[in-house]
């Protein structure tokens, strides 16, 4: 069995629960162990870097440090924010020397930068390519669309190995849960992030932009990969049905749970009735 | 083992190492005339040997440069397959691979010898090189194999 | 006993400022065998040169070293003024004080200590200078002109009317390249084909002009005056010998949905085609990938219609020798292909168009006849974004350098548009406009001005299809501050020019030098603009640097220029820089004969008198030889060596350091 470090973060203990049942489900499906790092901390998340640039970087430093030391190797971060952090501190030491000097007398712990850091969708390409793909015994038939938001497609470094103008990182993954991904114009646009509690309204107008294309171009639901864009699209998405600024509700779902659904787990156990939007109904034949 | 005892000295403060280049008129030579061109300024410790091709090179060249008290040697032509003379680049850098083992075997080893493909168009890349196998040379310090009294000095 | 002067010059200030000239010269004047040491302020000046020669004759001087510029740039007139006054011009060797010195450092004391260096290592290396005489080469007085575009026509027709002959080849199956592709041209709106279309015709049937179509250059032998090159000729499927051109076959070919290459596929062609009906030769070829008769053995329509019996199905590409002594190479160029930017659909979009399918589109041959359609639904477009530098001036995911034409044909293209669809709107985004040209700002003011053109200051950020089939552009009006979306029924994308593919593999076959962008290098940025590096190379064209058309068809007559003072002589003079192998000791291990890239080296028997083989050496053939010295150094015995570069002169060189 492989063991593979998690870095769940605040989200997945919270709002973003769901993503972590099926990323944990997903991932004993495929046999793969997920070793929790000990003692974890917040990963700074989108306050610290706007507040103190050394915090920022000390944070998910610490959250490096820890994993090296216990010996693993790659971490997976499912939350699109912390990989974003744990990866884009990764870089920035990698960069510079002196940084990674300050960071271990700040700290007091030693990193040799030597932890690979994996997002959600690189952690399912690798699964798939790994045999899961044989596992996927109960095609979805779904037509869906893709969504990254900014934190699965930016980031010069961080984001490897795809076009931020043109993401593609999920396609292989939802192509092997047997949905169409279809094209459209939204798929890196902005869900309105971190100002779903201080500026609701812009995140509203931001997420109904979103819903509207994907609905324009013929989706069953949405597919993302992040809990910001998620609690964005599906939490906020019942006022703009309530508001009748949209013609009725788009499931939501993690790319986790359209996998752990297509390998025939239990819609429960991957959390989709934790949902706002109602989720359960895709499987073909209801539950 | 050998190379601690013969090659390497703790360089002292003003050491100015001396290097000699060995280059192609067709392209080192003219990158080098881009980086004057462009007022790339660069390290002022290399002389430059100008030969038609790296192909011209004769180990023995290295060697009497040596012997004539540099520090190291850089061999520099045209990148693979743009030799002007369709081949000589490859005639050098197989010479060139089995002659530097040769060398490492008398003690002198990869921090004397630099080897690089540089372009009539590449005058940043020349003046790069210049200061990197400067500075390399300034960290291994003067090359006592041949000279052994410039270690005092 | 060597008698050598030393001859320093301060280049104005460019070396007088960093390096003590007085000093040098001072200094030189002490090292052995130097009797004269001078420094001047302008040593390649007509005082200067007279210092040099007044001193070689007064002097008696045995060798010359002057310490100026690059020898890249005046060891020709040094050589030349040496010569003037009596003495072997290679006996004269240059020290680059500027390029390599006094340019590249600033610390007067360490410039000044290299300097002397650099000197007394020539002047050590003219000690041993033998006196050499150029090498005299025939020259065949036949051209070749690679690239059918106008580039190559016009560098043809001007050989040709030079009363050279010239061999054009092609790797199309008609000569007119991306010009015979143009509406109207800026900056006078000419009728693209209407100008070149003649100079086609006259190319095909010029006298002393050999046309080869569906060619392509498969390699390289020789040298200046003197190459053999291998013309790859294509399997055309037809025989043009036979053919008349009348068309039976394309019209019958059942194969019909091919898009055609020529109209930036928004037209259709068949797998027997011309590219365009004013082809030149107007005879088809098969394109043998969509030809089912060649893939499967089914169909042979073509060959049953044909009146001539010009198709054979059997044909086969030919290699064809051609010996030339001049090479114009007039490659040109294509456009970068958008699809790398996803934020403008990432060529997916069939509304998003290159500059050249809008061309097309706006020909009166092209496969709208003129009229303005978009590729989606053939619908006349009410609104046009012209977006500039696309690709260009962006070196992160497209290329670092301007492209040069696109503000020009964008402002045309706005232009063309305006007068053909009076009630559209045209909106050019650009970064800056650049139309420096004669004609070129007046025409952009036109653009502007008398046509509507909106002119846009910023950068798009996305193009985005909605539903209704409208382009969203999401841009920037950096002028105004603020950001704009536009519904755009079209959108051109001006994509930046780049060389074409296989570009870089044809300069390895003449020894050309080309830049990280694959463009082809000329031998001197401003004196030399047309030369290569390769003697008996040169250059026409955008294979150069993106250039119009004015500018193409300049570079290709001064190309021209190039090739007729060539072949005014009838002997070439080369640079006596040959290897020589002695006799007595050569051991025939043929060591040499194995390395030479040029097959100079070669097996000779020494005889007696009677004829009998006393022993094999290896010797040097003068004229096939062009100095690389990779002989003299895989020498065993040290039996060969290279003149201009001896072992002797390289050892006193380095004992001189």
């Amino acid at each position: 069995m492989k063991t593979l470090g998690y870095f769940p973060g605040c989200s997945l203990e919270g709002g973003g629960i769901e993503l972590d049942l099926s990323v944990r489900a997903i991932a004993k499906a495929a046999g793969v162990d997920l070793r929790e790092i000990e003692d974890w901390n917040c990963c700074g998340a989108s306050a610290a870097h706007s507040l103190n640039h050394s915090l920022a970087v000390a944070l998910p430093y610490r959250v490096l440090a820890l994993a090296e030391s216990q010996g693993l190797s790659e971490v997976l971060a499912p939350c699109a924010a912390c990989f974003s952090r744990l990866k884009g501190t990764q870089v920035r030491l990698a960069r510079s020397p002196e940084l990674s000097q300050r960071m271990q007398e700040v700290v007091q712990r030693p990193y040799q930068g030597g932890v690979r850091i994996l997002n959600i969708n690189e952690f399912m390409a690798s699964l798939l390519e790994a045999g899961l793909a044989q596992k996927l015994t109960r095609p979805l038939g779904l037509k869906v669309v893709a969504y990254y938001g900014c934190l699965l497609s930016r980031g010069q470094d961080i984001v490897t190995g795809d076009d931020a103008e043109d993401p593609k990182g999920m396609e292989a993954a939802i192509r092997a849960a047997g949905c169409e991904s279809l094209p459209w114009n939204c798929a890196n646009e902005c869900c309105g992030g971190g100002f779903s509690m201080s500026k609701t309204g812009a995140v509203l107008d931001l997420s109904q932009a979103v819903l509207d294309e994907a609905r324009a171009a013929g989706a069953d639901a949405v597919v993302t990969g992040c809990p910001m864009c998620h609690s964005n699209l599906d939490m906020r998405q019942m006022e703009l049905v309530k508001r009748r600024r949209i013609p009725g509700a788009l499931p939501i779902l993690y790319l986790s749970e359209l996998l752990g659904l297509a390998a025939g787990l239990e819609p429960a156990a991957l959390g989709l009735d934790r949902h706002f939007i109602e989720s359960r109904g895709l499987v073909r034949g209801g539950v | 083992m050998m190379k601690t005892e013969t090659s390497t000295a703790p360089a002292p403060a003003a050491f100015e190492p001396r290097i000699t280049a060995f280059v192609c008129n067709w392209c080192t030579y003219a990158g080098a005339d881009l980086a004057g061109t462009s007022r790339l300024q660069y390290a002022s410790n290399m002389r430059i040997i100008k030969l038609p091709c790296t192909g011209r090179i004769d180990p023995l060249f290295v060697l009497k440069a040596f012997e004539n008290g540099a520090d190291a040697v850089l061999v520099s032509g045209c990148h693979p397959g743009d030799c002007h003379y369709t081949s000589g680049n490859y005639h050098a850098r197989r010479r060139w691979t089995l002659f530097r083992k040769l060398l490492a075997l008398t003690g002198i080893g990869d921090d004397r010898l630099f080897f690089s493909w540089v372009s009539a168009a590449e005058g940043q890349k020349f003046a790069d090189l210049v200061n990197d196998v400067t500075a390399k040379v300034r960290k291994a310090g003067p090359f006592c194999a041949v000279h052994p009294g410039r270690r005092a000095s | 006993m060597a008698r050598i002067g030393v001859f320093i010059c301060h280049c104005g200030e460019n070396i007088g400022r960093t390096v003590d000239c007085a000093a040098v010269s001072a200094a030189a004047a002490k090292m052995p065998g130097v009797v004269v040491g001078m420094d001047y302020k302008y040593m390649c000046s007509d005082p200067g040169q007279q210092m040099i020669r007044k001193a070689i004759i007064e002097q008696k001087l045995t060798g010359v070293v002057v310490g100026a510029c690059s020898p890249r740039m005046h060891e020709r007139t040094f050589r030349a003024a040496a010569a003037e006054a009596g003495l072997n011009p290679y006996l004269l060797e240059m020290a680059n004080l500027r390029e390599h010195c006094s340019w590249v450092h600033s610390n007067q004391a360490e410039a000044t200590q290299k300097a002397i260096d650099l000197v007394r290592v020539m002047v050590a290396k003219v000690r041993r200078n033998r006196p050499l005489r150029p090498i005299r080469v025939p020259v065949e007085p036949t051209a070749l002109v690679v690239g059918g575009g106008i580039a190559g026509i016009q560098a043809a027709l001007d050989i040709a009317a030079g009363g050279k002959k010239v061999v054009l080849v092609e790797s199309g199956p008609s000569i007119g390249g991306h010009m015979a592709r143009l509406s109207e041209t800026f900056p006078t709106l000419d009728c693209s084909q209407c100008i070149l279309t003649p100079r086609m015709v006259e190319a095909a049937s010029h006298p002393n002009i050999t046309l080869m179509t569906y060619s392509e250059v498969a390699s390289v032998e020789g040298f200046v005056g003197n190459f053999t090159v291998t013309i790859r000729r294509k399997a055309r499927y037809v025989d043009p010998a036979k053919c008349t051109g009348c068309g039976d076959c394309f019209n019958k070919c059942p194969i019909k949905k091919i898009p055609n290459e020529f109209d930036a596929g928004l037209g259709l062609r068949r797998a027997i085609y011309v590219p365009f009906p004013q082809a030149v030769p107007n005879k088809p070829v098969i394109d043998a990938a969509h030809c089912t008769m060649l893939q499967k053995g089914k169909c042979g329509l073509c060959a049953k219609v044909c009146p001539r019996g010009a198709i054979d199905y059997q044909d086969q590409d030919r290699l064809e020798k051609v010996k030339v002594g001049a090479v114009v190479l007039a490659t040109g160029f294509q456009l970068w292909d958008h699809a790398a930017y996803g934020e403008y659909g990432g060529g997916r979009l069939r509304d998003v168009i290159d500059g050249f399918a809008f061309e097309r589109l706006a020909s009166a041959s092209g496969p709208t006849a003129g009229l303005i359609k978009r590729p989606s639904d053939g619908k006349e477009p009410k609104t046009v974004v012209f977006l500039q530098c696309c690709g260009s001036r962006d070196d992160k995911v497209g290329k670092k350098y301007c492209s040069k034409i696109c503000c020009m044909y964008t402002a045309k293209h706005a232009m063309l548009y305006r007068h053909k669809v009076h009630d559209g709107r045209a909106v050019v985004f650009y970064m800056d406009v650049r139309a420096a040209g004669k004609g070129y700002e007046e025409f952009v003011r036109r653009a502007i001005e008398a046509d509507g053109a909106e002119y846009v200051r910023g950068r798009v950020s996305r193009i985005t299809r909605r539903r209704d089939g409208k382009l969203v552009v999401l841009g920037a009006d950096t002028l105004a501050g603020r950001p704009v979306t536009i519904d755009a029924d079209l959108v051109v994308l001006a994509d930046a020019v780049v060389p074409r593919p296989g570009s870089e593999k044809l300069a390895q076959l003449f020894g050309v030098g080309y830049d990280q962008d694959g463009f082809y290098s000329e031998a001197h940025p401003k004196l030399r603009p047309v030369e290569t590096a390769a003697a008996g190379v040169f250059l026409a064209g955008a294979c150069q640097a993106p250039k119009d058309i004015p500018e193409t068809v300049s570079q290709a007559s001064a190309a021209a220029a190039k090739v007729l003072g060539l072949f005014a002589k009838p002997e070439l003079e080369r640079e006596p820089v040959i290897a020589r192998v002695n006799r007595t000791t050569c051991a025939h291990c043929r060591a040499c004969i194995s390395a030479c890239p040029y097959g100079a080296a070669k097996d000779f028997d020494i005889v007696d008198r009677a004829g009998k083989v006393l022993r094999a050496v290896a010797d040097v053939n003068e004229g096939l030889c062009q100095g690389c010295g990779t002989c003299a150094s895989v020498c065993r015995s040290h039996s060969v060596d290279l003149d201009g570069f001896t072992d002797e002169q390289i050892h006193a060189e380095l004992n001189a350091l």
